[in-house]
């Protein structure tokens, strides 16, 4: 049975396939079509997904969808009447929008679909899920878990913003909801517009700023914009947020609340920010916190999924971890929008068609989330050649040997292999790679590789067996969604002087033996690296490993600010010309950068529209 | 025609038969809103549209 999953329309839009339960392939529209958090309908990404399972449209038993469009009408009309006169601007510009296409969803995604085949009877195959149970499901039925407590946390759905899910074998049931306007992430994203940031890609940034800070504004976030409850529900008070009513998420009053307009983006960041930056994520983790203790005692289960936009707050997650009420946290990897797509697909296969959930035997059924497009060899070749790209193919021995040499030197390392992964983070598919132990390697990687702002930190991956020797953590993190810190025996003590200095100042004093991969707290955000996943991934860090002592590595995502990770072959070898990455290699090829054509030099820096 | 019959479903599970005239006088007036200019632009923030 092949069951396609579809998220669309609104951002980050997603196709998933799946065999019998088994998730085939998943991928983003963006990374195809080189828009980023590109909303169309994920035409191409379907393409890849029925071409990765050697399936033809015809073969496709169920297209799930990631929510329901008239529930959302529902909710708009709704909060429309309930703010009435105001809100006229927001429902002028959202009115013909949805009269246009979003009410007539269904006509729409049979319009789209019939681009596949036009004798497939779409219509009757077409199914919608919830937007939480999707997020829920996408959660729950990958997880290694036979039974769990599932939270999802996200701006909004329908009507639903968090909810709490249990789930056991095939079954998946919503046992709570809170409800718009009330929204954790619609809370956190007010500040990210605040502090100069763009809403739906910049909290992850907000997060990153947060440790330079002080929560010097929890109490007022508490006291005017927040009522949280014991049980982690909560209330906003709306007088604070034009989100309802205006185009923007903060009004005049959150701007006096907090002693000024919102920052603009590209604005000179100030200690203020920062601030507020640690203050809503005090606020976040203690919802979430709450949340978790509170669904731990009404469902007195051991596990816990966690799904939604809300997920990707990793040092969040990591507080939850750490916090005992589940002994085992699963988190999926794809949290955010593109995820619904997988979980609708998964709510369709598991509820709406009956079907029973295959046993975990104890892995999730993710398979470290490398389920995008790969590429043979010969392939790689043929378009690095079209390309115009000068490459060295190399055996296994000589390519990991040289690879593990450059980085140990101090490279900047373009890394692409096999899947592509599905989700935000690149775990070692599609990365750009570093030494860890270079006190330089932050900054050259953020201001000459990456062309972003100086702040943001670096993930580390690390072999899973040696992630104990290193860091505050002794448990499967594959999918960079735990924050830990680094253990204290590596940790460098700073002067008193040092101590002294505030915010990025702190950035360039080493902190530990790892400075490229240590935040200003001390703490990581990361990835272990497994020999059943990702094979040539775990090679590379054992052979650095031996030639350096050091199981670890920098990784981030193989892309330039504002673009989309790469995909094709060709894509990283533009964003390769496009930047100061030193070497490339993809499969067995290795590219140097000094052996190129110099005619073939791009110009990234501004290429892309700042995320 | 089956939007119309899928929406009418969705009013009676949903139990909002007291949404359906204010939703008619919304629509027309968004109907206006349409006829009156020429392309829809999309608000910039989060997923509420």
């Amino acid at each position: 049975m092949i069951v396609v999953g579809i998220s669309a329309f609104y951002h980050d839009s997603a196709a998933v396939l799946l065999r019998d339960g088994d998730i085939v392939a998943a991928a983003q529209e963006e990374r195809f079509t080189r828009t980023k958090h590109d909303p169309e309908f994920p035409i191409n990404a379907l393409r890849y997904c029925l071409d990765a399972a050697g399936v033809t449209a015809e073969q496709v038993d169920c297209v799930a969808f990631y929510d329901k469009p008239f529930l959302k009408f529902e909710r708009l009309m709704e909060t429309y009447l309930a703010f009435a006169p105001r809100g006229f601007a927001s429902f002028r510009m959202a009115l013909p929008l949805w009269l246009r296409e979003k009410l007539f969803l269904k006509d729409l995604l049979v319009r789209r679909l019939k681009g596949l085949s036009k004798s497939v009877p779409w219509d009757d195959k077409l199914v919608f899920g919830e937007h939480h149970l999707s997020h829920a499901a996408s959660a729950f039925y990958p997880s290694p878990f036979d039974e769990a407590a599932v939270l999802t946390l996200d701006g909004v759905g329908e009507w639903a913003t968090s909810s709490l899910a249990i789930g056991s074998g095939q079954k998946l049931a919503i046992h709570q909801e809170l409800h718009f306007p009330h929204s954790l992430g619609l809370l956190y994203s007010a500040f990210t517009y605040y502090t100069g940031f763009k809403v739906n890609s910049g909290e992850y940034k907000l997060m990153g700023l947060a440790p330079y800070g002080e929560p010097r504004y929890a109490k007022e976030i508490r006291q005017h914009l927040i009522d949280i409850k014991d049980d982690g529900s909560f209330r906003l008070d709306l007088a604070y947020f034009d989100y309802c009513t205006g185009l923007t998420m903060t009004n005049d009053r959150f701007a006096a609340l907090f002693g000024g307009p919102a920052r603009k983006p590209e604005e000179l960041l100030t200690q203020r920010h920062m601030d507020l930056a640690a203050s809503v994520q005090e606020v976040t983790e203690e919802v979430m916190l709450k949340l978790a203790r509170s669904a731990a005692a009404q469902t007195r289960l051991k596990n816990l999924c966690l799904a939604g936009g809300v997920a990707l707050n990793c040092v969040a997650n990591g507080k939850v971890l750490r916090d005992g009420a589940f002994d085992n946290i699963w988190i999926q990897p794809a949290s955010g929008d593109a995820g619904g797509a997988l979980g609708a697909a998964l709510n369709a296969y598991h509820g709406f068609l009956d079907r029973p959930r295959i046993p975990s035997n104890g892995r999730d059924r993710m398979q470290g989330s490398y389920l995008g497009p790969s590429f043979a060899q010969s392939d790689i070749e043929a378009r690095l050649a079209g390309a115009g790209a000068v490459y060295e193919v190399m055996n296994d021995d000589e390519l990991f040997a040289e690879a593990s040499r450059t980085l140990a030197e101090g490279c900047a390392m373009g890394w692409f292999q096999g899947r592509m992964e599905f989700g935000p983070r690149a775990l070692g598919g599609r990365s750009i790679l570093g030494d860890p132990r270079s006190p330089t390697m932050q900054s050259v990687l953020n201001l000459k590789v990456k062309y972003r702002e100086s702040f943001r930190p670096f993930a580390p991956s690390v072999l899973r067996e040696d992630v104990a020797d290193w860091f505050e953590l002794d448990t499967d993190s594959p999918y960079m969604l735990l924050v830990a810190g680094v253990t204290p025996s590596r940790r460098l003590a700073m002067t008193e002087e040092q101590q002294k200095l505030f915010g990025i100042e702190k950035l360039n004093v080493p902190r530990s033996q790892i400075p490229a991969v240590t935040h200003i707290d001390y703490s990581a955000r990361i990835q272990t690296v497994h020999g059943d996943t990702n094979p040539r991934y775990h090679r590379l860090l054992t052979e650095f490993k031996r030639r350096t002592g050091c199981p670890v590595l920098v990784n981030t995502s193989f892309n330039v600010r504002g673009e989309p990770i790469v995909c094709l072959p060709e894509d990283a070898f533009r964003c390769f010309m496009g930047s100061e990455i030193e070497i490339l290699v993809v499969g067995n090829c290795l590219l140097r950068k000094e052996s190129q054509n110099p005619a073939l030099r791009l110009d990234y820096k501004g290429a892309f529209a700042p995320d | 025609m089956s939007f119309l019959k899928e929406f009418w479903k969705f009013l009676r599970v949903r139990k909002k038969f007291w949404l359906a005239p204010i939703l008619i006088i919304m629509v027309i007036l968004g109907g206006l809103i349409v006829l009156a200019q020429g392309s829809a632009v999309a608000p910039f923030i989060y997923t509420l549209f």
